[in-house]
């Protein structure tokens, strides 16, 4: 089986969802397309959110996210995959990551999307900060998101 | 040395980025890198480095409190993740 070569991209810069999926069909996806997009909320905690900052950890971030795509092209027949995930301020409304998956048959395709993201909100060193008009708030990780990682492992 | 990096609020705790310790024969393991730098830090700030939700990693993997460490080792310590 050949492995699927992923488009991974941490950066500031925005991405252009048409342009994504567009490029996973022509990197090879034969029958299935399927993409997810974040969005930051302008809600936390019922208080307004002006934005968030994205900490990461430079060459970690990179790394954790190669890994993360090549075991969901280790777990299904996955002919693309891209993930970006934007970091450093961001405002309310604007898109934060994208993953994105190309297949020969949906149901890869949805359980990779699915995956990746339970995965990537577990396991890749990113930290959000939420930026209220009183100043900025850690947000704190999730148990539901740990335990949609965890029913991957069984 | 072995370079240290602290991020997010762990790093808002310590007041720092970044520091080095130098190695040492009872420097073994990543948790007894975490005890030096609590004791380096007083009782107050040190305490985020003893929290049970600590996360850490060796140059740039996950890692454990009994993962080894040395001579010229990157090691992070930071809260639990929240990207996505």
């Amino acid at each position: 089986m050949s492995p699927c070569k992923p488009r991974i991209v941490v950066q500031n810069g925005d991405f252009s969802l048409q342009q994504e999926a567009a490029a996973l069909r022509e990197r090879g996806a034969t029958g299935a397309v399927v993409t997810f997009t974040g969005l930051v909320r302008d809600m936390h905690d019922d208080r307004r959110v002006s934005g968030l900052y994205l900490e990461h950890y430079p060459g970690m971030t990179e790394k954790s996210l190669h890994e993360i795509a090549s075991e969901a092209c280790a777990r299904w027949p996955l002919q693309a995959l891209t993930i970006i995930h934007r970091v450093g301020e961001l405002q309310a409304g604007e898109q934060i990551v994208f993953v994105g998956v190309g297949s020969a048959h949906r149901h890869s395709a949805f359980a990779a999307c699915d995956f990746l993201m339970d995965y990537l909100k577990t396991r890749a060193p990113f930290w959000k900060k939420s930026l209220q008009e009183d100043g900025g708030h850690w947000v704190e990780a999730k148990d539901s998101d740990a335990a949609a990682a965890e029913r991957w492992q069984r | 040395m072995i370079e240290v990096h602290y991020f997010a609020s762990v790093r808002e705790r310590l007041g720092l980025a970044r520091e080095q310790v130098r190695p040492d024969p009872g420097l073994r393991t990543v948790a007894d890198l975490a005890a030096l730098l609590a004791e380096r830090h007083g009782a107050q700030k040190g305490a985020v480095l003893r929290e049970a939700k600590l996360l850490m990693a060796v140059n740039q993997a996950v890692a454990r409190p009994d993962t080894g460490i040395r001579d010229g080792d990157e090691v992070a310590f930071f809260p639990p993740v929240t990207g996505g």
